[in-house]
């Protein structure tokens, strides 16, 4: 955990020590922490003061703790109390805290302002205003806020966070959205056993499938219109948008097999892409310069995976070839810099995720735990999330690749399945 | 007295024409994979336990069946009807169980067990003797794989379904072949014999609300 609770008798922890000079700065502007991958910059994020300064607290800290590249350090009780006390940071504590910085948010009228401060230079580096809907709008207040953790991040390791995104799965023959903090769950679709959503590089609309009727459907999150891009008799499986967003990509077939297809987005029908002779081909995934697709084909008479050049030409086996009943390949999805393709593989009589690099067709299993399938990358490329039965009943559960922290994201009755991590959100 | 007579008459009829339609299997489309030895052994194994769960279940529907009819006769008797509107409805009842019977299929296969092509030579019976019915054919598995996997199997199955059914002579325009995956389980459960029950394909007769013709040899 990257939670630390520094030593619990600190007294006169915040009190003012030396004189606060304050700054205005431009927005954007690096704060000169050091970023050593071996070690993370420690950050406080300091009380605020008024209504609703304990959840913004509560929620920052949890944001920077997931992200896995800054370590919060928390403040006990008796810290909080004298914090809440003084006017300005004291800047000796929270160096002897190992502070490379300390982030204040307080609520205002229009929003939120936030105050970042060096704390080797003892000055405040960073001060921004947030416009954001009131509390009572919950879902998009935390969007703001999720934001302002994202550019927080960005300030400290120079990466962006991920968490103002959402995580599409499918429960109960319904589909949800749930924020990547696993808060604000809320209902997407759920006429018809809708399945298999997967996101717009834009974050505003989605695409899916129905089973009753058989179709690809493509839906704007904002207005809720949906239209059909297509549809008929046979099965429509694991639609996904071509990087520039004017397609989708979907598996379908009738009576031989399943073929992966590319169809319009603004409507006038599918064309053929992959030729899988009576085999199943499904799973489509990008890469993100859009010149290639992974997907599962059943070709080689068991799944495998395998990558083609976007018009369906040069079919190339990406997993070595498994003989045997046991070998079972399948849900690629490219990471988010094109270097590797995450997939879930059969293991031991049970399925873990996998990953492949591009460069030199190397593996790594990530999972060990229980049954785990179905990963989907986040933006940043460093954490996917994932079906798991770790906990005893199918969950979405959450892997931080670089250190192997896992954290669960969804909880409550009915089995989560079928993830799609979002793009980093601007809107909601 | 009469009525098991009559009914031991239908049996027997029925049994005479499936045994004379039935053909050799037709070969699995998609090449087989290289197996191991294990995995036939445990193939066989579950295959011998299908066989027995579904002769089972046969035997309980018959059961059933029988103590329906026995009921629509003191019924028909009752209200002073022939003993013929009963052996009719019988015939009914028979031929639309037959219509609407499932078939199931072994873990991560879409092949045709030699139960499914009796059940299925029987459905091909009764279409080609009622050439206004169609056949919606669904392909379900059980919930081992992943959704997506599971649709393409589901289809995979029905598509099966429905070429040998094609292969029987019915027309193709009257059968459709649609996946559900896993979203419609049969039974609830995690054990194999919860999973066996849901990798099936289901039928729905359409344009059958009229009488069925009796199928001939």
């Amino acid at each position: 955990m990257s939670l630390m609770i520094i030593r619990r008798a600190l007294g006169a922890l915040l009190l003012i020590s030396a004189p606060l000079v304050a700054q205005d700065t431009t927005r954007g502007v690096r704060i000169g922490l050091t970023y050593d991958p071996g070690a993370r910059p420690g950050v406080v994020v300091l009380p605020g003061k008024g209504v609703g300064a304990d959840s913004i607290r509560a929620i920052i800290q949890r944001d920077l703790d997931f992200g896995d590249r800054v370590s919060v350090i928390e403040l006990d009780a008796g810290a909080l109390g004298e914090a809440n006390r003084a006017a300005s940071p004291n800047w000796r504590v929270l160096a002897k805290l190992g502070a490379a910085a300390a982030v204040q948010v307080t609520l205002t009228s229009t929003g939120l302002h936030l105050a970042v401060y060096d704390v080797p230079k003892q000055t405040t580096a960073l001060i921004r205003d947030y416009v954001a809907p009131p509390m009572s709008q919950m879902r998009g207040w935390r969007a703001v806020l999720h934001g302002l953790s994202d550019d927080l991040e960005e300030s400290f390791t120079g990466t962006r966070g991920i968490a103002r995104t959402r995580v599409l799965f499918a429960r109960a023959n319904r589909l949800w959205a749930v924020d990547s903090d696993g808060e604000q769950m809320v209902l997407v679709a759920e006429t018809g056993t809708p399945l298999s959503a997967a996101w717009h590089p834009n974050g505003t609309m989605i695409t899916y499938t129905t089973l009753i009727p058989s179709q690809v459907v493509v839906k704007d999150l904002s207005s809720g219109r949906e239209r059909t891009v297509a549809g008929g008799s046979g099965v429509f499986i694991s639609p996904v948008f071509t990087p520039d967003g004017s397609s989708v990509v979907y598996g379908h077939g009738v009576d031989d097999g399943v073929d992966i297809y590319i169809a319009p987005v603004t409507g006038g029908g599918g064309r053929r892409l992959s030729v899988g002779r009576g085999s199943d081909n499904v799973s489509p995934s990008f890469s993100p310069d859009g010149r290639r697709i992974a997907f599962m084909s059943g070709r080689a008479g068991h799944p495998e995976i395998y990558t083609m050049d976007a018009d369906g030409t040069n079919v190339d086996l990406l997993t070595p070839l498994e003989f045997g009943e046991n070998a079972h390949r399948a849900a690629p999805d490219w990471s988010p810099d094109g270097g590797s393709v995450a997939f879930h593989s059969k293991i031991g009589g049970t399925f873990q995720i996998m990953t492949i690099s591009l460069r030199d067709r190397g593996l790594k299993q990530l999972t060990s735990d229980g049954r785990n399938e179905d990963a989907s990358w986040a933006p940043d490329g460093r954490h996917l999330t994932f079906t798991s039965n770790r906990s005893g009943v199918k969950q979405l559960w959450v892997l931080d690749v670089e250190t192997s922290r896992s954290r669960q994201l969804t909880r409550g009755a009915g089995e989560a399945r079928n993830p799609a991590w979002s793009p980093r959100l601007s809107s909601n | 007295m009469t009525r098991r007579i009559v009914l031991s008459f239908v049996v027997l009829l029925g049994a005479a024409w499936l045994g004379a339609c039935r053909k050799k299997p037709e070969p699995a489309p998609a090449p087989a994979p290289t197996t191991v030895a294990l995995a036939d052994n445990a193939a066989s194994q579950r295959r011998a336990d299908s066989i027995a769960a579904e002769a089972a279940r046969r035997r309980a529907d018959s059961i059933a069946a029988e103590a329906a009819h026995r009921r629509a006769d003191s019924l028909a008797n009752a209200r002073g009807g022939s003993a013929t509107d009963a052996d009719a409805q019988r015939v009914q009842n028979v031929l639309r169980q037959n219509l609407s019977q499932a078939v199931y299929f072994d873990y991560d296969k879409d092949q045709l067990r030699d139960e499914a092509h009796v059940i299925l030579d029987g459905k091909a019976a009764i279409l080609m003797a009622n050439a206004a019915v169609t056949l919606a054919i669904t392909g379900h598995t059980d919930e081992q794989g992943t959704a997506e996997y599971n649709l393409a199997l589901g289809q995979r199955r029905a598509a099966q379904v429905k070429r040998y059914l094609v292969s029987k002579g019915v027309e193709e325009g009257r059968l459709t072949a649609q996946s559900l995956g896993d979203s419609q389980p049969a039974v609830q459960g995690t054990d194999e014999a919860s999973y066996q029950q849901n990798r099936r394909a289901e039928f729905v007769a359409g344009n059958a609300s009229g009488a069925l013709a009796r199928p001939r040899s």
